[in-house]
């Protein structure tokens, strides 16, 4: 790296907030102090985040800063397709107002701290909370790596970047604060630091949807701009979608939306709430992040109106921003996307190591575990946890942690049957589950490698090819065999499984 | 698990299929006209349901509270 591609003032801005974050981060522990001893109290923030700290919670891990960073990106490249993101945040809430606040109160009821507690709860079977925990472990280390890329790329731009292990080092500093914060401040650190760092989202979108068009000519020339870019590409993508997409986008979007409160740190997320009404509540109010979220996409078209070209698509933002901001501006938004990488990246390592403590050590380990020496162990995993991502990053290409996160969504997805079938009257059997998932994790990674890692497969049905998100394929046969098996196991009388809890369990007005 | 009638069992909580037969139906959508303020057909629908949804869900919330 040499000193004169280095932009100062952005870097200094980029700085500042930065430090104050880490600041925060290390203040959060007092924050409604609690006994850090408890894996409840450091893993799930004491269960006492109301309606507007779980907004800015969830908010900030669900849209992650590699959204920022991707969304954009793929718009830039493939045009109308990229906007799937937009159908799939919005139908993700209805489901999550349906299934989440059951899973919220029965959760509550029995202490349980994961996705997988509930299902050792639920169907009596450790196998089968040890599978859903395992793929909530596999499925969430790439998704860690990833963040880190959409910190790499601000770092990248920022012009302190650079080549080898040198480069490197800003952002291996940046994670280790992270992960010393996390450390000590359990939940509570993502939490105050998502406020800091939503609020700074929002204003960089509203000031570039603002600003960026009319640089540009305002939206209708933003559009048109894309339009013909597409077309001189040959018309293969554009602004609307090509009907041989239709299916894989709407597959995508239901698929994605299934998966996104499966995954651990979205789960986090809705059980640190302090009640199941919190939880609908945000329901309702989440959608105004896919707002945002549609609004970030149009960065993409921008991009293209701006004339910015990149070696790599996930630079267009940090390019777009370089080009049309000014510099201390420039680093707001930079240390905006970083800081939203943070957020995810810390609740995302709390709900592995919860998942690891819990599902893995506790129920496989050490049964006798004391609760302070389980909150020790969720401590040290989320460091291992975190770390294991640094060095993915820094050692390996990146397009593999891309790569493996896409088949984090088709794995996770597999978790589905067991842990949302199980909050409503159902007769599958724990075994059938095992079974499912078992066929769902093989078939749905065989057919991705088969596709060369895409995420849609080409199916034949009676001489027609449908293209179908994979994980939606993987899903559909994991509920098939899961239900077959049960009749199967049922007839044979086998696999019953047993069932601690109740049914009024799941309802929220007894669980206040 | 044995379980009685369910509070969010009313008829409402079908309201809550509407968003999804919206937006994953292709052909009601995949158009540029008629376009608003430069946005096309496509886009602006998109948009359009997400105030849709929290106003479906609310309902429904108002009725299973």
């Amino acid at each position: 790296m040499s000193t004169d591609t280095i932009n100062w003032t952005a870097l200094t801005v980029f700085i500042l907030f930065f430090a104050l974050v880490t600041v925060i981060g290390f203040f959060a522990a007092r924050w409604r102090a609690g006994d850090m001893t408890q894996l409840h109290e450091w893993g799930l923030g004491g269960r006492r985040f109301g309606t507007i700290i779980t907004w800015f919670l969830v908010g900030g891990d669900f849209y992650t800063a590699y959204t920022v960073i991707a969304v954009p990106a793929l718009v830039y490249a493939v045009g109308a397709y990229g906007f799937f993101a937009l159908p799939y945040t919005i139908v993700v809430y209805p489901l999550v107002f349906l299934v989440m606040p059951r899973l919220w109160a029965v959760c509550h009821k029995h202490d349980y701290v994961t996705g997988a507690d509930f299902v050792h709860g639920r169907y009596g079977s450790s196998w089968l909370a040890l599978a859903v925990a395992l793929t909530g472990l596999l499925a969430t280390m790439p998704y860690i790596a990833l963040q880190l890329v959409g910190m790499q790329v601000v770092i990248g731009a920022l012009g302190i970047g650079g080549e080898g292990f040198t480069g490197e080092i800003p952002l291996i500093v940046a994670f280790v604060i992270l992960a010393v914060y996390t450390y000590a401040s359990g939940l509570r650190a993502p939490a105050m630091i998502a406020f800091v760092k939503d609020v700074m989202i929002y204003i960089v979108v509203i000031a570039a949807i603002a600003i960026i068009p009319m640089h540009l000519g305002g939206y209708g020339a933003v559009f048109d701009a894309a339009d013909k870019a597409f077309q001189a590409k040959g018309g293969a993508t554009g602004l609307i979608l090509q009907p041989g997409q239709f299916v894989p986008f709407a597959t995508l979007a239901l698929g994605s939306a299934f998966a996104a409160f499966m995954y651990p740190h979205t789960m986090t997320g809705v059980l640190s709430s302090s009640s199941g009404d919190v939880v609908r509540k945000n329901a309702m109010l989440l959608p105004a992040y896919t707002v945002l979220l549609g609004l970030i996409a149009m960065l993409g078209y921008m991009a293209i109106a701006a004339g910015v070209t990149v070696k790599s698509p996930t630079a267009v933002v940090p390019a777009l921003f370089l080009k049309i901001f000014p510099d201390w501006f420039v680093g707001f938004s930079f240390a905006a996307i970083a800081i939203g990488a943070l957020v995810p990246a810390a609740i995302m390592s709390i709900g592995a190591a919860n998942l690891f403590t819990r599902n893995i050590w506790r129920t496989f380990v050490n049964p006798n575990i004391t609760p302070a020496a389980e909150s020790s162990v969720a401590k040290l995993v989320s460091l291992i946890v975190k770390f294991g991502a640094l060095i993915f990053i820094v050692a390996l290409p990146t397009q593999f942690a891309i790569d493996l996160q896409l088949l984090g969504g088709v794995w996770i997805l597999q978790t589905f049957p067991a842990i949302v079938l199980g909050l409503y009257k159902t007769r599958l059997r724990p075994s059938a589950l095992l079974v499912g998932w078992f066929a769902g994790m093989v078939v749905g990674t065989l057919m991705a490698y088969q596709t060369g890692l895409k995420p849609i497969y080409p199916l034949v049905v009676g001489g027609t090819t449908y293209s179908v998100y994979i994980g939606v394929l993987a899903g559909a046969l994991n509920l098939v065999v899961s239900t077959v098996a049960s009749f199967l196991f049922g007839a044979l009388g086998i696999g019953q499984g047993s069932d601690e809890t109740e049914p009024g369990d799941y309802q929220l007005s007894k669980a206040k | 698990m044995e379980e009685k009638s369910e509070k969010s069992g009313t008829p409402w909580v079908w309201g809550l299929l509407l968003p999804y037969i919206a937006l994953l139906w292709l052909p009601f959508y995949n158009a540029k006209e008629p376009a608003i303020a430069g946005f096309p057909f496509f886009y602006w629908y998109q948009f359009a349901w997400v105030p849709l949804t929290s106003l479906l869900i609310f309902l429904v919330y108002r009725k299973v509270k």
